[in-house]
């Protein structure tokens, strides 16, 4: 049975999407995710939604207005627990901000970000749109494959779908060069238990007739610190439909309009989101745009410009997907700024569109349209 | 001291596109019922993605070639963030970083001469909804129908410098876009809708003085009004320190005669613009491009002069240029049946009467042209009488599938050879049943033929040649 669990992202008709906010508790979406019409077609079952922190922004699901969730003191991405579980087959998410690739990788899953725009947004809560994107968890990398390969495809509904015509060029320009980089900068700051992992997986791959060579690329190490203002900016602006007018929570203590929006959101946003809010709208204010914003589209440009470089001649960038394998309940209470911090591992891929598979514990970025052999490489994890 | 009054222009102007600029809901809903045409996507719920109209690029750019402008070939969207419950998504998508069309001009000509407004751009966005006040009960309603409906933005350098300037500008905008068939451009609808900038200068300075923008003129004439009137409030502020003047949004009441500052609230704000990622830069490649360049008409004095060549009068040309139905109207019925005068004169009498009668301008006109040519055809050759012709017509206005010679011909209109024997045969009839009025013309009473003529023409349904007719009767009553 194919059985699946839907991250609280994902419209749906039939119950509520609430993406872990207050704001939008209760709400029903009137129509259906385009993802969730494909795999429904492709005789895929919801079991049900997984919780997520609060627009998904955060690090694995600990700012849900519905609670966090706790294996014992270490924090667990709900969907990655309910793929480990057994629960469900495969957990279909919503990568905003790398919540499903860290989730993955702390419980030995396997995780696909595709290329952006290979699979349609429509019907998912609008975050971080110039970069997030639908992804899979999976026990194996065929499941991912079936998951994958079911809800992909152009959608004339979104208007950054990419053509089969484009997809099929891209496909057929990807060629396996049996060779993996591994980004020495991207090392930094990482824990015994994941640089065990990269360790592990080189010599895994070596063992299978893959080189492995380290390399040194600086500029990509700044990825983690664009995406935050990009994509705070993109987060402020999407959330701002919540005001209290249409649908969603509205506060009682209101005499006009002003106060109507102020406190609807005060009441009902966390803080966490408070925060990328205020951020966000700092970087876009007419004095901070040109130096602030524009320099992280910048930059954005230079990293993916400086990542092709580095994917012509191999078929995966290997890195970390996270700093650490487990978050303690004291860590993540004690450190706001953690899911900013640990951008710096998974914006990479989130800030070029490039595709990623997350598998024994490790991140391998690829060329855009490598999903195959990503997950390739992935079975040999 | 003389000044002089400095003015750019900010015109919004609906596209008359079917659908809205991102989703497929219909754009017309001028009358509609609150929230009759909208869905999740203009209505901002989470979820929906835009998909630009492609029409609505077309019409944009139609625009800028129209206004003499450079077509940027790849032209952006991006979002402007604020807060207003008529602004469902709290953002508008516009262009800001790259629009798609730049340094155009306008000519113009007034009482002053004849001048250039440079036109810094044109953008293209979506509108906003209305927000509906119920007194009574204290509340306010959105109505999200205009929500995304296409607009074009026209900003002027600040060239022109007199009220009248500023109509001419307005009414050459007009011609200027309905010609393109773009937009309708009728005030009273909201299809258009112009922002004043203005300040005032001592002449020959150049440096610009305080400048105000003033909103919600909802005629020519109020803002001719509305120019008069802040021109006068500046002068005096400066003249005679009745008022410290600050650069402000002012509202424009047209009953009271006045402008009001604005709340600064209101105006107030950082928009925070940024590239809207959900919309993929638009390139437009040379077989767009060319398409619709290709599609650009001639301007209205290429036509008039082109109409004066084939002789029709100034006054004439002037009129049926000043409308692209009319030019189009004329021209093909003018290929259709080869007679130019003849059609111009159609066009003046019938078609404007037929138009007047039922209350429609010249840019609702929807005749089948060809078959309106075919129609004068008829009528010269002696086919139709004109009489009839004019019933013709007036049906073809409203069914263009029409075709007048299958038409004449089912209602008997069709004056045909085939005919003659059966004018004589009722003619016969008309002059036996009334030998009272053919003694009376006998005896010289020319009344009385118009008596007997007009009793056959009944009978005939008008369907005769007048001289025809007359020659026929005059024969039998003669014997």
């Amino acid at each position: 049975m194919n059985k699946i669990v839907i991250d609280d992202m994902f419209l749906t008709t039939d119950m509520p999407t609430t993406a872990g906010s207050k704001m939008l508790e209760g709400y029903t979406s009137l129509f259906e995710a385009e993802v969730l019409t494909r795999l429904k077609a492709a005789d895929y079952v919801i079991a049900g939604k997984t919780k997520v922190g609060e627009f998904g922004a955060d690090l694995l699901g600990e700012t849900c207005y519905f609670g966090a969730e706790y294996e014992g003191e270490t924090l667990q991405y709900p969907a990655a627990a309910a793929v480990k579980s057994g629960d469900a087959k495969a957990a279909v998410v919503m990568d905003v901000n790398g919540a499903p690739r860290r989730g993955a990788a702390q419980n030995g899953l396997v995780s696909l970000k595709p290329t952006y725009g290979r699979v349609s947004r429509y019907g998912t809560i609008p975050v971080a749109c110039s970069g997030e994107t639908v992804g899979v968890i999976a026990n194996n990398a065929a499941d991912c494959r079936d998951v994958f390969t079911a809800m992909a495809g152009y959608d004339s509904k979104d208007g950054t779908s990419l053509p089969e015509s484009m997809t099929e060029q891209g496909k057929a320009a990807v060629t396996k060069k049996n060779k993996v980089v591994v980004l020495s900068s991207m090392l930094k700051g990482t824990d015994e238990a994941v640089q065990g992992r990269i360790a592990a997986v080189t010599d895994q791959f070596t063992k299978n007739g893959i080189e492995v060579v380290v390399a040194d690329a600086d500029v990509v190490a700044y990825a983690g610190a664009a995406w935050n203002i990009l994509m705070s900016a993109e987060l402020c602006n999407n959330v701002s439909r919540y005001d209290g007018v249409k649908y969603g929570y509205r506060t009682k203590n209101y005499t006009n309009i002003d106060e109507l929006y102020t406190n609807s959101r005060t009441e009902a946003f966390g803080e966490f989101l408070k925060s990328a809010i205020l951020f966000g709208s700092e970087t876009l204010s007419t004095e901070n745009y040109k130096k602030v914003y524009d320099k992280a589209l910048r930059v954005r440009r230079v990293i993916r410009d400086n990542m092709a470089a580095l994917l012509a001649d191999c078929d995966a960038l290997l890195m970390p997907a996270a700093s650490a394998l487990a978050y303690s309940r004291t860590l993540v209470e004690g450190d706001k700024y953690l899911p900013y911090k640990e951008n710096f591992f998974t914006a990479p891929a989130s800030i070029t569109g490039l595709p990623a598979v997350i598998a024994g514990g490790v991140q391998l970025v690829g060329n855009a349209f490598s999903e195959d052999l990503l997950l390739d490489l992935a079975e040999l994890v | 001291m003389k000044y002089e009054t400095v003015i750019g222009l900010e015109v919004h102007v609906e596209l008359a596109t079917e659908s809205k600029i991102f989703c497929s809901c219909s754009a017309h809903s001028f009358g509609a019922d609150p929230n009759s045409h909208v869905c999740p996507a203009c209505c901002g719920m989470p979820g929906m993605l835009p998909v630009v109209n492609r029409r609505v690029v077309d019409f944009g750019m139609k625009a800028g070639m129209m206004l003499n402008c450079d077509i940027n070939r790849v032209t952006t969207f991006d979002k402007k963030s604020y807060y207003y419950p008529d602004l469902p998504g709290a953002y508008q998508t516009t262009q800001w970083f790259a629009p798609v069309a730049v340094n155009g001009r306008v000519d113009i000509e007034t009482s002053a001469g004849k001048k250039s407004v440079r036109i810094k751009q044109i953008h293209m966005e979506e509108d906003a909804g209305k927000l509906v006040h119920d007194i009574s009960e204290g509340t306010t309603h959105v109505d999200f129908n205009r929500t995304s409906v296409p607009l074009i933005e026209i900003v002027s350098q600040p060239d022109l410098s007199s009220a009248e300037e500023v109509e001419a500008y307005l009414v050459r905008l007009r011609t200027l876009l309905r010609y393109a068939k773009v937009a309708e451009c009728e005030m009273a609808h909201g299809t258009m809708r112009c922002d004043v900038n203005l300040s005032v200068r001592p002449e020959g300075s150049d440096v610009l003085g305080v400048r105000t923008e003033m909103k919600n003129m909802n005629s020519i004439e109020a803002i001719k009004r509305a120019i008069e009137y802040e021109t006068a409030r500046h002068i005096n502020a400066i003249e005679n320190g009745t008022e410290v003047l600050v650069q402000e949004t002012r509202r424009w009441d047209d009953a009271k005669g006045k402008s009001y500052a604005m709340r600064s609230k209101e105006t107030a704000g950082d928009y925070r613009y940024f590239p809207d990622p959900n919309v993929m830069p638009v390139v437009i490649d040379d077989v767009w491009y060319e398409t619709i360049k290709n599609s650009v008409p001639e301007f209205p004095e290429v036509k008039r002069e082109k109409y004066i060549a084939l002789g029709l009068t100034e006054y004439d040309a002037e009129r049926i240029s000043e409308s692209i139905m009319l030019c189009e109207c004329f021209e093909e019925a003018s290929e259709a049946c080869g007679n130019p005068k003849e059609v111009v004169n159609w066009i003046t009498s019938d078609v404007m009467r037929i138009l007047n009668a039922k209350q429609m301008t010249y840019e609702m006109l929807n005749l089948d042209n060809k078959a309106f040519g075919k129609l004068i055809s008829l009528t010269l050759d002696g086919k139709i009488s004109r009489a009839n012709s004019k019933k013709i017509l007036s049906a073809m206005f409203d069914d263009r599938a029409i075709e007048p010679e299958a038409y004449a011909e089912a209602n008997n209109m069709l004056i045909g050879e085939q005919n003659d024997d059966l004018i004589l045969g009722i003619v016969k009839k008309v002059v036996e049943s009334d030998p009272k009025s053919v003694n009376d013309f006998k005896n010289g009473k020319e009344k009385a033929l118009m008596a007997l003529f007009g009793k056959c023409m009944k009978e005939l349904k008008g369907n005769c040649d007048p001289q025809q007719l007359k020659v026929i009767l005059l024969e039998c009553i003669n014997g």
